[in-house]
């Protein structure tokens, strides 16, 4: 065993150690470096297969070497701590840096280095990189759809107007604060639903009309998750209060109700929209399809705000129900002034969540022909002038959602941790 | 007073409509000619219904003046119920009465009996024999297949990378926790629709045309047109799978036998050992002894025309099946993982340090003391993930991967054009499967839950 003992590494001999142990790292992180970016292989004079694991070995015999207990340097003591714990940990550490290392070179050559974005035809695009030429081109049909380009101004005025009056909470005065529930719950989306039917959909105030056939895009997405927001919520409440509800008849159609939309795929039922309401309805009514899916994804996510109000209902402790009843309160008056405030509060976050999941759903409406993002993309794939962007066209899509996603849920959990802190 | 008044009122209402029914006839069906067939027989009904209500208000009148039910009404019970239920009932009333009159219109008939008749369609991919003389209730049976395929395989492979990636987000190592970390959020907020599609569209396409394609481990090939495999022809299958079964029953006594031993004598056997042993000997011993052996079906390069070329024999994954499972389990274990995460950090430190006190190892501290307690606070979201998975699945109907959305409530819809029925039966199918799913796992609930006194 004592002939092992320069293997075990200990304070008394660190300078050494030290030395043998960053020097092998290094020279295994800049074998792999020098090999992924230029190409040049150090150690070619190895047979294939040793060259193949030589970085990883001497690699993880440095990270042996300094793998000393109190070494009284605090950089190594760090570095130990994080990502050297154990030769298992070291394996994985040098993994996941080789893997950095060689996945760099080609994404970036691809995505920025061999690229195009000038141009406006597929012939621009001479390198084998990203053809952004592509995106480029076809931006405004991934943004507004088939919308008429001069008529994009309707759009972009609608949704500041919308957002702008969303942040009128913001501003609002002490004595305008009991209103607000009163305006987000009720004003804000019939304004907004005016605002959008008046300017997007047109027809008045000599704006042109233009049928939903032609609304695409991303500006599709928001309009169709906005819209089902804002009429889920409402629904979802009645739903949670109806499960909870001490009247059997209205507990168990709520359940039903909840059971039955939780238990099938968003996707039948956009089929169910398409080819069953008009089947439901009277014959000689006409329903815009636009808005029959909407009516359908908001019956479909109804269900899960359901559940999510009803977790805030159920966290509240009981004290407040009676509290309410002891004052003389009948049952709308309890909820409405004093459960449903506290109640809601608690479920923001989980009501975001709900959001961004029916953001992610909305890509589906392409089921019924309606082009958002998604469908817009498929349509730019197969036209015959812009074959073979696929690649491009789904990694634009993707970051574009994963930003909108990223910074929702973000915000979602800035909420909780708020409202954590707050009770 | 008021339900006295309201009494009176329905009851005068009642006598009216019972004397304009009896002297006039039903002077409802003047006005609406479509809608008097569906709403005769409840129309003949509302005399009753009037004096019901009548008597209910007379009553409650009387109950609400007594001095020890004062304030307590049953109108306040039954009334909202009452309510609701007619609501309900007159929606579906509504909706059944158009959908009549509208299929009576286009000339549908409404039935099941066109699951009986011949399919005629194709399908691209199927574990069980099919075509397209086979009737629609088979076309059913297999495309459900499928789609339980798809889940399945979806499950088990989220499973894998959910819990390494949630074990890996709690990591001491800075660069594993945060790959891991930063894996979650990426799958995690795109729609699974665009990675569905990345994967078929974009990555898949990019794979090399059959005659290109190097072999994988040998023998694979990983191809434009699917993953080639080869298949397995057994001899004497069966004596195979009895040396399996054997196996795993005498697994479980050894583990009962174990679990035995440690809680009366705390003796400690290695049963992992023990049983990966057995698994791997006695269906050995059947390829010694029972007459068992192995062949492969190589898949081999065929050419179809000049320029087209398919692998014939061996399995064959179609790349639809193969993005499909990709996204799927890529994006469901992100949830998975953080259900994993929730779990081993939602057990108190307390338990680990107390199991490392009482003298057990780190392994022993993980299987004894906290993985039986974090199953629990895993296992219940974790299966709701796996729900979703199989409901997501239907989204194969995208990238056309023959499942049940697409062959059924697809194909099938156009061609009989029976949209109530075929609808609602996929709508049943994944409803089922979601409820069964929901009360095993309610069982599951009630029987790992801490039974407290």
């Amino acid at each position: 065993m004592n002939k092992l003992t320069f293997l075990k590494s200990d304070r008394s001999n660190i300078q050494l150690v030290l030395i043998i142990g960053l020097f092998l790292i290094t020279i295994s992180i800049f074998d792999v470096f020098l090999n992924s970016f230029f190409k040049i292989n150090l150690i070619s004079f190895l047979p294939s297969k040793i060259s193949f694991i030589f970085p990883l070995v001497i690699g993880m015999m440095g990270f042996h070497l300094i793998r000393i207990e109190y070494s009284g340097n605090r950089y190594i003591d760090i570095l130990n701590k994080n990502i050297n714990t154990s030769t298992f940990n070291a394996f994985l550490t040098l993994l996941i840096l080789f893997l950095i290392l060689k996945a760099i070179p080609p994404s970036l050559s691809w995505m920025i280095l061999d690229a195009n974005i000038s141009g406006d035809s597929k012939d621009a695009c001479t390198g084998s990189g990203a053809c952004w030429t592509y995106i480029k081109v076809w931006f405004r049909r991934f943004m507004y759809g088939m919308y008429p380009n001069e008529q994009h101004w309707r759009i972009n005025t609608a949704f500041l107007l919308v957002i702008g009056l969303g942040t009128f909470g913001l501003f609002a005065t002490e004595k305008m604060k009991k209103f607000l529930a009163l305006y987000y719950v009720v004003i804000y989306p019939i304004l907004a639903f005016l605002i959008i039917y008046y300017l997007i959909s047109g027809g008045y105030f000599g704006l042109e009309w233009i049928e939903t056939g032609a609304w695409g895009g991303l500006s599709l997405t928001f309009i169709v998750s906005f819209f089902c927001l804002i009429f889920c919520f409402p629904l979802g409440m009645l739903l949670a209060l109806g499960r909870r509800s001490s009247l059997p008849a209205v507990r168990y159609i709520s359940i039903g109700y909840i059971e039955f939309w939780r238990g099938v795929p968003l996707i039948t039922v956009l089929f169910m929209s398409s080819v069953m309401f008009p089947m439901f309805l009277p014959e000689d009514f006409f329903m815009d399809k636009l808005v029959r899916v909407i009516i359908a994804i908001t019956l479909f996510e109804g269900a899960y705000c359901a559940e999510v109000i009803r977790g805030g209902l159920q966290s509240l402790p009981r004290g407040q129900y009676d509290a309410a009843k002891s004052l003389g309160m009948g049952y709308w008056k309890m909820h409405i002034f004093v459960i449903l405030p506290q109640a809601l509060k608690l479920v923001i976050p989980g009501i975001c969540n709900t959001f961004l999941a029916l953001v992610k759903d909305t890509p589906l409406i392409f089921v019924v022909g309606l082009a958002e993002l998604a469908g817009m993309l498929a349509l730019a794939k197969t036209n015959p002038k812009w074959l073979g962007f696929a690649m491009e066209g789904y990694i634009f899509a993707s970051i574009i959602f994963w930003i909108i996603c990223y910074a929702m849920s973000k915000y979602s959990y800035n909420l909780e941790e708020k409202y954590k802190t707050e009770r | 007073m008021k339900f006295r008044i309201l009494a009176y009122f329905f009851l005068l209402l009642g006598v009216t409509d019972l004397t304009i029914k009896i002297f006039y006839g039903n002077i409802f069906s003047r006005f609406t000619e479509d809608y008097y067939e569906i709403a005769n027989p409840i129309l003949v009904f509302t005399p009753v219904l009037f004096f019901s209500l009548g008597g209910v208000f007379l009553k409650e009148s009387r109950v609400s003046m007594s001095l020890e039910n004062f304030g307590t009404t049953r109108i306040k019970y039954y009334s909202p119920q009452f309510i609701c239920l007619a609501v309900v009932v007159l929606i579906f009333l509504f909706f059944t009465f158009n959908a009549q009159i509208n299929m009576e219109n286009r000339g549908i008939d409404f039935g099941f009996d066109f699951l009986a008749q011949e399919s005629s369609f194709d399908m691209q991919f199927s574990l069980m024999d099919y075509d397209g003389q086979d009737p629609y209730w088979w076309a059913y049976v297999v495309a459900l297949l499928n789609t339980l395929l798809v889940a399945v395989l979806g499950i088990i492979f989220c499973t894998i990378i959910g819990v390494v990636v949630g074990v890996a987000r709690l990591s001491p190592n800075f660069l594993i926790r945060n790959t891991a970390a930063w894996y979650v959020e990426f799958f995690r907020n795109i729609p699974l629709l665009l990675q569905i599609f990345f994967w078929y569209y974009a990555a898949l396409r990019a794979l090399p045309l059959p005659q290109d394609a190097s072999p994988l481990f040998g023998v694979t090939y990983l191809t434009i047109k699917g993953y080639y495999m080869p298949a397995f022809i057994w001899n004497n299958l069966n004596v195979f799978m009895y040396s399996i079964l054997a196996a795993i029953v005498s697994i479980v006594f050894i583990r009962y036998y174990a679990i035995k031993l440690r809680d009366t004598q705390g003796k400690q056997i290695p049963v992992f050992y023990i049983s990966l042993i057995i698994l791997i000997i006695l269906p050995l011993f059947t390829f010694l002894f029972g007459g068992v052996s192995l062949n492969f079906e190589i898949p081999v390069l065929k050419q179809l025309s000049a320029t087209s070329f398919i692998y014939d024999g061996g399995i064959a994954l179609p790349p639809e099946l193969i993005a499909l499972t990709l996204a799927l389990s890529l994006y469901t274990a992100t949830f998975v993982a953080e259900c994993v995460r929730a779990g081993i950090q939602g057990i108190g430190k307390g338990q680990k340090e107390a199991a490392s006190s009482l003298g057990l190892t780190a392994n022993q501290v993980l299987k004894l003391v906290i993985m039986p307690q974090a199953l629990r606070i895993i296992i219940p979201p974790t299966t709701n993930q796996y729900l979703n998975l199989t409901k997501n699945s239907s989204l194969a109907a995208a990238i056309a991967y023959p499942d049940l959305v697409l062959v059924f409530a697809g194909t099938a819809l156009m061609q009989t054009g029976r949209a109530i029925e075929i609808v609602s039966i996929t709508m049943l199918t994944y409803l089922s499967i979601s409820l069964a799913i929901a009360a095993l796992m309610n069982w599951y609930n009630k029987l790992i839950e801490i039974k407290e006194k």
